[in-house]
Protein backbone atom coordinates (compact mmCIF):
# COMPACT_ATOMS: atom_id res chain seq x y z
CA UNK A 1 0.00 0.00 0.00
CA UNK A 2 1.56 3.38 -0.61
CA UNK A 3 2.04 5.71 1.91
CA UNK A 4 -0.47 9.17 1.65
CA UNK A 5 1.98 11.79 0.85
CA UNK A 6 1.72 14.93 3.40
CA UNK A 7 0.39 18.39 1.17
CA UNK A 8 1.15 20.37 4.19
CA UNK A 9 3.15 19.81 7.53
CA UNK A 10 3.31 22.69 10.25
CA UNK A 11 5.62 22.82 12.93
CA UNK A 12 5.75 24.95 16.24
CA UNK A 13 4.45 27.53 14.24
CA UNK A 14 4.11 31.40 15.52
CA UNK A 15 2.58 34.12 13.92
CA UNK A 16 2.35 37.90 16.37
CA UNK A 17 0.64 41.25 15.02
CA UNK A 18 2.90 43.73 17.17
CA UNK A 19 2.18 42.55 20.18
CA UNK A 20 -0.77 40.25 19.48
CA UNK A 21 0.32 36.72 19.74
CA UNK A 22 -2.11 35.33 16.99
CA UNK A 23 -0.98 31.76 16.41
CA UNK A 24 0.87 29.95 19.15
CA UNK A 25 2.98 26.60 18.72
CA UNK A 26 0.41 25.68 15.63
CA UNK A 27 1.36 21.65 14.65
CA UNK A 28 -0.92 20.74 11.64
CA UNK A 29 -0.13 17.74 9.14
CA UNK A 30 -2.62 17.85 5.86
CA UNK A 31 -2.52 14.50 4.49
CA UNK A 32 -3.01 13.94 0.75
CA UNK A 33 -6.89 13.79 -0.22
CA UNK A 34 -8.12 14.37 3.07
CA UNK A 35 -9.95 17.11 4.09
CA UNK A 36 -9.29 19.63 7.74
CA UNK A 37 -11.71 21.27 9.01
CA UNK A 38 -10.85 24.37 11.21
CA UNK A 39 -13.05 25.50 13.96
CA UNK A 40 -13.04 28.05 16.55
CA UNK A 41 -14.43 31.56 17.88
CA UNK A 42 -14.39 34.55 16.00
CA UNK A 43 -10.77 35.98 16.48
CA UNK A 44 -8.76 32.31 17.26
CA UNK A 45 -6.98 32.51 14.39
CA UNK A 46 -8.07 30.16 12.48
CA UNK A 47 -8.36 32.68 9.37
CA UNK A 48 -4.74 33.99 9.89
CA UNK A 49 -3.54 30.02 10.27
CA UNK A 50 -4.32 29.66 6.69
CA UNK A 51 -3.57 33.15 5.32
CA UNK A 52 -0.08 31.77 7.01
CA UNK A 53 -0.37 28.24 4.52
CA UNK A 54 -0.52 30.50 1.36
CA UNK A 55 1.77 33.36 2.54
CA UNK A 56 0.00 35.90 2.64
CA UNK A 57 0.79 36.33 6.15
CA UNK A 58 4.56 35.63 7.11
CA UNK A 59 5.00 33.32 9.96
CA UNK A 60 7.50 35.08 12.79
CA UNK A 61 8.71 31.37 13.57
CA UNK A 62 7.94 27.54 13.10
CA UNK A 63 8.26 25.78 9.80
CA UNK A 64 5.44 25.27 6.93
CA UNK A 65 6.33 22.73 5.01
CA UNK A 66 4.65 22.25 1.12
CA UNK A 67 4.78 19.34 -0.46
CA UNK A 68 8.34 18.59 1.21
CA UNK A 69 10.01 21.52 0.58
CA UNK A 70 10.16 23.94 3.40
CA UNK A 71 9.43 27.92 2.42
CA UNK A 72 10.47 30.70 3.90
CA UNK A 73 9.37 34.59 3.60
CA UNK A 74 12.71 35.13 1.08
CA UNK A 75 11.90 31.33 -0.82
CA UNK A 76 12.19 32.22 -4.22
CA UNK A 77 10.14 30.16 -5.93
CA UNK A 78 7.36 31.48 -3.40
CA UNK A 79 4.51 32.50 -6.10
CA UNK A 80 4.92 29.21 -7.75
CA UNK A 81 4.25 27.53 -4.20
CA UNK A 82 1.32 29.57 -4.20
CA UNK A 83 0.01 28.09 -7.32
CA UNK A 84 0.00 25.04 -5.88
CA UNK A 85 -2.12 26.00 -2.98
CA UNK A 86 -5.31 27.42 -3.92
CA UNK A 87 -7.50 29.97 -1.24
CA UNK A 88 -10.79 31.05 -1.39
CA UNK A 89 -11.98 33.93 0.29
CA UNK A 90 -15.02 34.90 2.82
CA UNK A 91 -15.60 37.84 0.64
CA UNK A 92 -15.01 35.72 -2.94
CA UNK A 93 -12.50 38.66 -4.23
CA UNK A 94 -13.73 38.27 -7.39
CA UNK A 95 -11.73 40.57 -10.28
CA UNK A 96 -14.51 43.04 -10.96
CA UNK A 97 -12.94 44.72 -14.16
CA UNK A 98 -12.99 41.13 -15.77
CA UNK A 99 -16.10 38.36 -16.80
CA UNK A 100 -16.33 35.46 -15.09
CA UNK A 101 -14.56 33.57 -18.11
CA UNK A 102 -11.89 36.49 -17.98
CA UNK A 103 -11.17 35.95 -13.82
CA UNK A 104 -10.85 32.12 -14.73
CA UNK A 105 -8.41 32.23 -17.31
CA UNK A 106 -6.06 35.01 -15.73
CA UNK A 107 -3.31 33.49 -14.06
CA UNK A 108 -3.47 30.56 -16.27
CA UNK A 109 -2.77 32.71 -18.91
CA UNK A 110 -0.65 35.16 -17.56
CA UNK A 111 1.38 33.25 -14.77
CA UNK A 112 1.87 29.96 -16.81
CA UNK A 113 1.52 30.93 -20.10
CA UNK A 114 -1.01 29.08 -21.15
CA UNK A 115 -2.55 29.48 -24.42
CA UNK A 116 -5.88 31.60 -24.20
CA UNK A 117 -8.14 29.33 -26.64
CA UNK A 118 -6.51 26.63 -24.20
CA UNK A 119 -7.33 28.48 -21.15
CA UNK A 120 -10.85 29.59 -21.92
CA UNK A 121 -11.50 25.73 -22.64
CA UNK A 122 -10.51 24.40 -19.80
CA UNK A 123 -12.07 27.64 -17.64
CA UNK A 124 -15.25 26.76 -19.33
CA UNK A 125 -15.34 23.37 -18.41
CA UNK A 126 -14.67 24.23 -15.08
CA UNK A 127 -17.44 26.67 -14.98
CA UNK A 128 -19.43 24.05 -16.19
CA UNK A 129 -18.54 21.76 -13.57
CA UNK A 130 -19.58 24.74 -10.48
CA UNK A 131 -22.68 25.11 -12.76
CA UNK A 132 -22.35 28.41 -14.00
CA UNK A 133 -22.29 27.48 -17.93
CA UNK A 134 -24.42 30.06 -18.60
CA UNK A 135 -22.38 33.03 -16.92
CA UNK A 136 -19.02 32.90 -19.00
CA UNK A 137 -19.49 36.16 -20.35
CA UNK A 138 -21.33 38.65 -17.69
CA UNK A 139 -19.57 40.63 -14.93
CA UNK A 140 -19.15 40.11 -11.33
CA UNK A 141 -21.49 42.32 -10.03
CA UNK A 142 -24.74 40.39 -11.81
CA UNK A 143 -23.92 37.35 -10.10
CA UNK A 144 -25.37 36.48 -6.46
CA UNK A 145 -23.02 35.64 -3.52
CA UNK A 146 -23.29 31.90 -4.23
CA UNK A 147 -22.26 32.16 -7.76
CA UNK A 148 -19.32 34.54 -6.83
CA UNK A 149 -18.11 32.02 -4.85
CA UNK A 150 -18.59 29.17 -7.01
CA UNK A 151 -16.63 31.33 -9.73
CA UNK A 152 -13.59 32.08 -6.80
CA UNK A 153 -13.52 28.18 -6.67
CA UNK A 154 -13.33 27.87 -10.68
CA UNK A 155 -10.50 30.63 -10.52
CA UNK A 156 -8.41 28.70 -7.89
CA UNK A 157 -8.82 25.26 -9.44
CA UNK A 158 -7.81 26.89 -12.87
CA UNK A 159 -4.08 27.04 -11.69
CA UNK A 160 -4.55 23.36 -11.28
CA UNK A 161 -3.72 23.61 -7.41
CA UNK A 162 -2.73 20.66 -4.99
CA UNK A 163 -4.19 21.99 -1.89
CA UNK A 164 -7.08 24.39 -1.81
CA UNK A 165 -7.66 26.75 1.33
CA UNK A 166 -11.22 28.30 2.36
CA UNK A 167 -11.53 30.88 4.51
CA UNK A 168 -15.32 30.59 5.71
CA UNK A 169 -16.50 30.60 2.01
CA UNK A 170 -20.28 30.64 2.89
CA UNK A 171 -20.15 32.88 5.90
CA UNK A 172 -20.90 36.11 3.90
CA UNK A 173 -23.72 34.39 1.90
CA UNK A 174 -27.32 34.59 2.52
CA UNK A 175 -28.76 30.98 4.01
CA UNK A 176 -30.43 30.09 1.21
CA UNK A 177 -27.30 30.42 -1.17
CA UNK A 178 -24.94 28.64 1.24
CA UNK A 179 -26.06 24.88 -0.17
CA UNK A 180 -24.78 25.63 -3.59
CA UNK A 181 -21.17 26.42 -2.23
CA UNK A 182 -20.99 23.37 0.04
CA UNK A 183 -21.98 21.11 -2.46
CA UNK A 184 -19.18 21.98 -4.85
CA UNK A 185 -17.14 21.79 -2.22
CA UNK A 186 -18.35 18.53 -1.51
CA UNK A 187 -17.89 17.46 -5.10
CA UNK A 188 -14.35 18.61 -4.75
CA UNK A 189 -13.79 16.41 -1.76
CA UNK A 190 -15.16 13.73 -3.32
CA UNK A 191 -12.79 13.71 -6.58
CA UNK A 192 -9.94 13.69 -3.74
CA UNK A 193 -9.03 17.70 -3.44
CA UNK A 194 -6.83 18.18 -0.47
CA UNK A 195 -8.98 20.75 1.80
CA UNK A 196 -8.76 23.27 4.54
CA UNK A 197 -11.39 24.71 5.57
CA UNK A 198 -12.54 27.33 7.87
CA UNK A 199 -16.25 26.88 8.42
CA UNK A 200 -18.86 27.22 11.27
CA UNK A 201 -21.11 24.61 8.61
CA UNK A 202 -20.97 21.95 11.69
CA UNK A 203 -23.08 19.73 9.12
CA UNK A 204 -20.40 20.42 6.67
CA UNK A 205 -17.74 19.82 8.92
CA UNK A 206 -19.15 16.46 10.02
CA UNK A 207 -20.10 14.96 6.62
CA UNK A 208 -16.95 16.05 4.48
CA UNK A 209 -14.21 16.40 7.29
CA UNK A 210 -11.78 14.10 7.59
CA UNK A 211 -10.51 15.82 10.39
CA UNK A 212 -11.32 18.38 12.55
CA UNK A 213 -9.24 20.93 14.65
CA UNK A 214 -10.54 23.01 17.16
CA UNK A 215 -8.64 26.70 17.36
CA UNK A 216 -9.17 28.75 21.11
CA UNK A 217 -6.62 31.46 21.62
CA UNK A 218 -4.63 30.54 18.76
CA UNK A 219 -4.39 27.22 19.57
CA UNK A 220 -5.16 24.06 18.20
CA UNK A 221 -6.48 23.08 21.82
CA UNK A 222 -8.39 19.60 20.23
CA UNK A 223 -8.25 17.44 17.38
CA UNK A 224 -10.03 14.73 16.13
CA UNK A 225 -12.38 12.67 13.43
CA UNK A 226 -15.87 14.62 13.02
CA UNK A 227 -17.49 12.59 15.23
CA UNK A 228 -15.44 11.99 17.79
CA UNK A 229 -14.66 15.34 18.26
CA UNK A 230 -18.07 16.33 17.59
CA UNK A 231 -19.97 13.65 19.88
CA UNK A 232 -17.36 13.64 23.01
CA UNK A 233 -15.38 16.66 22.90
CA UNK A 234 -12.78 16.07 25.58
CA UNK A 235 -11.93 19.75 25.80
CA UNK A 236 -14.18 21.50 27.96
CA UNK A 237 -13.22 24.63 25.91
CA UNK A 238 -14.40 22.41 23.09
CA UNK A 239 -17.39 21.55 24.39
CA UNK A 240 -18.34 25.18 25.54
CA UNK A 241 -17.80 26.30 21.46
CA UNK A 242 -19.98 23.36 21.02
CA UNK A 243 -22.82 24.15 22.96
CA UNK A 244 -22.40 27.78 22.16
CA UNK A 245 -23.39 27.29 18.15
CA UNK A 246 -25.33 24.60 18.24
CA UNK B 1 -26.39 96.05 -28.46
CA UNK B 2 -23.63 97.89 -29.87
CA UNK B 3 -20.65 96.29 -28.07
CA UNK B 4 -22.50 92.93 -28.44
CA UNK B 5 -22.25 92.98 -32.34
CA UNK B 6 -18.91 94.41 -31.93
CA UNK B 7 -17.99 91.14 -29.77
CA UNK B 8 -19.29 89.37 -32.21
CA UNK B 9 -17.65 91.03 -35.27
CA UNK B 10 -14.25 90.29 -33.49
CA UNK B 11 -15.07 86.81 -32.82
CA UNK B 12 -15.75 85.84 -36.61
CA UNK B 13 -13.16 88.71 -37.71
CA UNK B 14 -10.40 86.85 -35.53
CA UNK B 15 -11.15 83.04 -36.53
CA UNK B 16 -8.36 82.57 -38.57
CA UNK B 17 -5.47 83.87 -35.90
CA UNK B 18 -7.59 82.00 -32.68
CA UNK B 19 -7.60 78.92 -34.57
CA UNK B 20 -3.40 78.72 -35.10
CA UNK B 21 -3.66 79.78 -31.28
CA UNK B 22 -6.00 76.85 -30.66
CA UNK B 23 -3.85 74.60 -32.32
CA UNK B 24 -0.77 75.11 -30.27
CA UNK B 25 -3.09 74.74 -26.97
CA UNK B 26 -4.41 72.03 -28.31
CA UNK B 27 -0.96 70.26 -28.93
CA UNK B 28 0.83 72.01 -26.07
CA UNK B 29 -2.02 70.48 -23.59
CA UNK B 30 -2.01 66.82 -25.07
CA UNK B 31 1.64 66.50 -24.95
CA UNK B 32 1.82 67.92 -21.79
CA UNK B 33 -1.58 65.68 -20.37
CA UNK B 34 0.30 63.04 -21.64
CA UNK B 35 3.84 63.59 -19.85
CA UNK B 36 2.03 64.74 -17.11
CA UNK B 37 0.25 61.15 -16.93
CA UNK B 38 3.61 59.35 -17.21
CA UNK B 39 5.30 61.22 -14.66
CA UNK B 40 2.01 60.93 -12.30
CA UNK B 41 1.62 57.56 -12.69
CA UNK B 42 5.53 56.43 -12.10
CA UNK B 43 5.33 59.24 -8.54
CA UNK B 44 2.37 57.40 -7.58
CA UNK B 45 4.16 53.97 -7.68
CA UNK B 46 7.20 55.98 -6.02
CA UNK B 47 5.05 56.65 -3.16
CA UNK B 48 3.24 52.84 -2.57
CA UNK B 49 6.49 51.61 -2.91
CA UNK B 50 7.18 51.28 0.76
CA UNK B 51 10.63 52.22 0.23
CA UNK B 52 11.60 54.85 2.47
CA UNK B 53 13.71 56.82 -0.16
CA UNK B 54 11.75 56.40 -2.84
CA UNK B 55 8.54 57.62 -0.99
CA UNK B 56 10.49 61.48 0.13
CA UNK B 57 11.56 61.47 -3.99
CA UNK B 58 8.39 61.45 -4.13
CA UNK B 59 7.13 63.72 -1.17
CA UNK B 60 10.05 66.63 -2.41
CA UNK B 61 8.78 66.48 -5.69
CA UNK B 62 4.96 66.94 -4.87
CA UNK B 63 6.11 69.63 -1.97
CA UNK B 64 7.81 71.60 -4.69
CA UNK B 65 5.11 71.16 -6.96
CA UNK B 66 2.07 72.53 -4.57
CA UNK B 67 4.95 75.09 -2.92
CA UNK B 68 5.62 77.44 -5.84
CA UNK B 69 3.00 78.99 -8.09
CA UNK B 70 2.73 77.49 -11.29
CA UNK B 71 3.92 80.49 -13.21
CA UNK B 72 7.35 80.70 -11.32
CA UNK B 73 7.51 76.92 -12.55
CA UNK B 74 6.99 77.70 -15.72
CA UNK B 75 9.23 80.42 -15.91
CA UNK B 76 12.74 78.70 -14.14
CA UNK B 77 12.01 75.51 -16.57
CA UNK B 78 11.77 77.79 -19.58
CA UNK B 79 15.33 80.09 -18.81
CA UNK B 80 16.86 76.72 -17.53
CA UNK B 81 15.71 74.79 -20.71
CA UNK B 82 15.75 77.49 -23.43
CA UNK B 83 18.80 79.35 -22.22
CA UNK B 84 21.33 76.00 -21.16
CA UNK B 85 19.82 72.88 -22.76
CA UNK B 86 18.84 74.55 -25.75
CA UNK B 87 15.54 72.89 -25.75
CA UNK B 88 12.77 74.78 -28.10
CA UNK B 89 10.47 77.01 -26.65
CA UNK B 90 6.98 74.59 -27.57
CA UNK B 91 8.71 72.16 -25.41
CA UNK B 92 9.94 74.04 -22.80
CA UNK B 93 6.26 75.12 -22.00
CA UNK B 94 5.29 71.42 -22.31
CA UNK B 95 7.70 70.66 -19.80
CA UNK B 96 6.56 73.27 -17.54
CA UNK B 97 2.83 71.86 -17.73
CA UNK B 98 3.77 68.11 -17.27
CA UNK B 99 6.11 68.92 -14.38
CA UNK B 100 2.98 71.04 -12.81
CA UNK B 101 0.44 68.65 -13.43
CA UNK B 102 2.61 65.57 -13.10
CA UNK B 103 2.23 65.65 -9.09
CA UNK B 104 -1.43 66.59 -9.25
CA UNK B 105 -2.04 63.48 -11.23
CA UNK B 106 0.38 61.55 -9.25
CA UNK B 107 -2.11 62.03 -5.71
CA UNK B 108 -4.92 61.00 -7.58
CA UNK B 109 -3.65 57.91 -9.15
CA UNK B 110 -1.96 56.70 -5.38
CA UNK B 111 -5.47 57.83 -4.26
CA UNK B 112 -7.32 55.51 -6.46
CA UNK B 113 -4.75 52.90 -6.01
CA UNK B 114 -4.97 52.72 -2.09
CA UNK B 115 -8.74 52.76 -2.41
CA UNK B 116 -8.81 48.92 -4.45
CA UNK B 117 -9.82 46.46 -1.48
CA UNK B 118 -6.51 45.05 -0.41
CA UNK B 119 -8.27 41.76 -0.67
CA UNK B 120 -7.63 42.31 -4.69
CA UNK B 121 -3.81 42.29 -4.18
CA UNK B 122 -4.47 38.96 -2.17
CA UNK B 123 -6.63 37.46 -4.88
CA UNK B 124 -3.65 37.49 -7.14
CA UNK B 125 -1.07 36.57 -5.08
CA UNK B 126 -3.19 33.76 -4.20
CA UNK B 127 -3.05 32.57 -7.30
CA UNK B 128 0.96 32.71 -7.98
CA UNK B 129 0.85 36.42 -9.35
CA UNK B 130 3.83 38.28 -8.79
CA UNK B 131 3.65 42.12 -7.28
CA UNK B 132 4.12 43.91 -10.34
CA UNK B 133 1.71 41.72 -12.34
CA UNK B 134 -0.97 41.88 -10.02
CA UNK B 135 -0.43 45.76 -9.96
CA UNK B 136 -0.48 45.83 -13.78
CA UNK B 137 -3.31 43.26 -14.53
CA UNK B 138 -5.49 43.78 -11.34
CA UNK B 139 -5.13 46.98 -9.64
CA UNK B 140 -4.26 49.33 -12.07
CA UNK B 141 -7.02 48.82 -14.63
CA UNK B 142 -9.61 49.39 -11.38
CA UNK B 143 -7.52 52.33 -10.17
CA UNK B 144 -7.94 53.86 -13.71
CA UNK B 145 -11.56 53.48 -14.07
CA UNK B 146 -11.71 54.62 -10.01
CA UNK B 147 -9.49 57.81 -11.13
CA UNK B 148 -11.63 58.82 -14.60
CA UNK B 149 -13.70 61.32 -12.67
CA UNK B 150 -10.92 63.69 -10.95
CA UNK B 151 -8.47 62.36 -13.79
CA UNK B 152 -10.50 64.63 -16.23
CA UNK B 153 -11.32 67.24 -13.78
CA UNK B 154 -7.26 67.60 -13.90
CA UNK B 155 -7.12 67.63 -17.01
CA UNK B 156 -9.26 70.58 -17.52
CA UNK B 157 -7.54 72.14 -15.20
CA UNK B 158 -4.23 71.60 -17.17
CA UNK B 159 -5.67 72.65 -20.23
CA UNK B 160 -7.02 76.32 -18.72
CA UNK B 161 -3.62 76.34 -17.04
CA UNK B 162 -1.70 76.04 -20.32
CA UNK B 163 -2.69 79.86 -21.19
CA UNK B 164 0.44 80.93 -18.50
CA UNK B 165 2.41 80.05 -21.46
CA UNK B 166 1.49 82.98 -23.27
CA UNK B 167 3.76 84.73 -20.48
CA UNK B 168 6.89 82.97 -21.59
CA UNK B 169 5.94 84.34 -24.98
CA UNK B 170 4.08 81.56 -27.06
CA UNK B 171 0.93 82.46 -29.23
CA UNK B 172 -1.52 79.89 -27.59
CA UNK B 173 -5.27 81.32 -27.54
CA UNK B 174 -4.68 83.06 -23.98
CA UNK B 175 -1.75 84.52 -25.77
CA UNK B 176 -2.99 85.23 -29.26
CA UNK B 177 -6.04 87.30 -27.08
CA UNK B 178 -3.32 89.12 -25.09
CA UNK B 179 -1.34 90.24 -28.51
CA UNK B 180 -4.54 91.18 -30.47
CA UNK B 181 -5.75 93.30 -27.62
CA UNK B 182 -2.94 94.79 -27.15
CA UNK B 183 -2.29 95.53 -30.59
CA UNK B 184 -5.63 97.02 -31.13
CA UNK B 185 -6.42 98.65 -27.61
CA UNK B 186 -9.42 96.52 -28.11
CA UNK B 187 -9.08 93.97 -24.88
CA UNK B 188 -12.37 93.48 -24.12
CA UNK B 189 -14.10 91.70 -26.77
CA UNK B 190 -10.63 89.62 -27.53
CA UNK B 191 -10.82 88.23 -23.92
CA UNK B 192 -14.36 87.37 -23.96
CA UNK B 193 -13.97 85.63 -27.49
CA UNK B 194 -10.94 83.19 -26.05
CA UNK B 195 -12.93 82.80 -22.70
CA UNK B 196 -15.48 81.10 -25.29
CA UNK B 197 -13.17 79.18 -26.86
CA UNK B 198 -11.92 77.71 -23.36
CA UNK B 199 -15.38 77.00 -22.38
CA UNK B 200 -16.82 75.18 -25.46
CA UNK B 201 -13.09 72.99 -25.17
CA UNK B 202 -13.80 72.21 -21.51
CA UNK B 203 -17.54 71.76 -22.43
CA UNK B 204 -16.00 68.95 -25.02
CA UNK B 205 -14.02 67.41 -22.30
CA UNK B 206 -16.37 67.42 -19.59
CA UNK B 207 -19.03 65.57 -22.00
CA UNK B 208 -16.30 62.81 -23.06
CA UNK B 209 -15.75 62.40 -19.50
CA UNK B 210 -18.88 61.17 -18.80
CA UNK B 211 -19.73 59.46 -21.72
CA UNK B 212 -16.71 57.28 -20.73
CA UNK B 213 -17.70 57.30 -17.09
CA UNK B 214 -21.56 56.03 -17.89
CA UNK B 215 -19.76 53.11 -20.12
CA UNK B 216 -17.32 52.36 -17.27
CA UNK B 217 -20.18 51.65 -15.08
CA UNK B 218 -22.32 49.73 -17.27
CA UNK B 219 -19.41 47.08 -17.45
CA UNK B 220 -18.89 47.38 -13.51
N1 LIG C 1 -3.41 42.14 9.90
C1 LIG C 1 -3.67 42.12 11.23
N2 LIG C 1 -3.12 43.04 12.04
C2 LIG C 1 -3.36 43.02 13.37
N3 LIG C 1 -4.10 42.10 14.00
C3 LIG C 1 -4.67 41.14 13.24
C4 LIG C 1 -4.48 41.10 11.82
N4 LIG C 1 -5.17 40.05 11.33
C5 LIG C 1 -5.76 39.45 12.40
N5 LIG C 1 -5.46 40.10 13.53
C6 LIG C 1 -5.89 39.72 14.88
O1 LIG C 1 -5.51 38.38 15.08
C7 LIG C 1 -6.49 37.69 15.81
C8 LIG C 1 -6.93 36.47 15.04
O2 LIG C 1 -7.63 36.89 13.89
P1 LIG C 1 -8.16 35.89 12.79
O3 LIG C 1 -7.06 35.00 12.37
O4 LIG C 1 -8.81 36.70 11.76
O5 LIG C 1 -9.22 35.04 13.61
P2 LIG C 1 -10.45 34.20 13.08
O6 LIG C 1 -10.30 34.00 11.60
O7 LIG C 1 -10.38 32.94 13.85
O8 LIG C 1 -11.67 34.98 13.40
C9 LIG C 1 -7.60 38.69 16.08
O9 LIG C 1 -7.41 39.21 17.38
C10 LIG C 1 -7.39 39.74 15.05
O10 LIG C 1 -7.84 40.97 15.50
MG1 LIG D 1 -11.57 34.58 10.04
Amino acid sequence: MSEKQEMIKVDKLNKSFGDLHVLKDIDMTVTESDVVVLIGASGSGKSTLLRCLNFLEMKNSGKIIIEGEQVEKDTHNLNEIRQRVGMVFQHFNLFPHKTVLGNVIEAPTQVKGLQKEQAILEGKRLLDKVGLADKYNVYPSTLSGGQKQRVAIARALAMKPDVMLFDEPTSALDPELVGEVLTTMKELAEEGMTMVVVTHEMGFAREVGDWVNYMHDGRIVESGKPNDLFDNPKEERTQAFLSSIL
Amino acid sequence: MESLLHFFDVFISSFDVFIDGLWITFKLSVASLIIAFIIGLFFAILKISNIKILEWIADAYIWIVRGTPLIVQIFILFYGLTDILLIPMFWAGVAGLAFHSGAYIAEIIRGAIQSIDKGQREAGSSLGMSKGLTMRRIILPQAFRRAVPSLGNQFIIGIKDSSLVSFIGMQDLFGVASTMGANSFDYLPYFFTVAVYYLLIVLVLTLAVNKIEKKLAASD
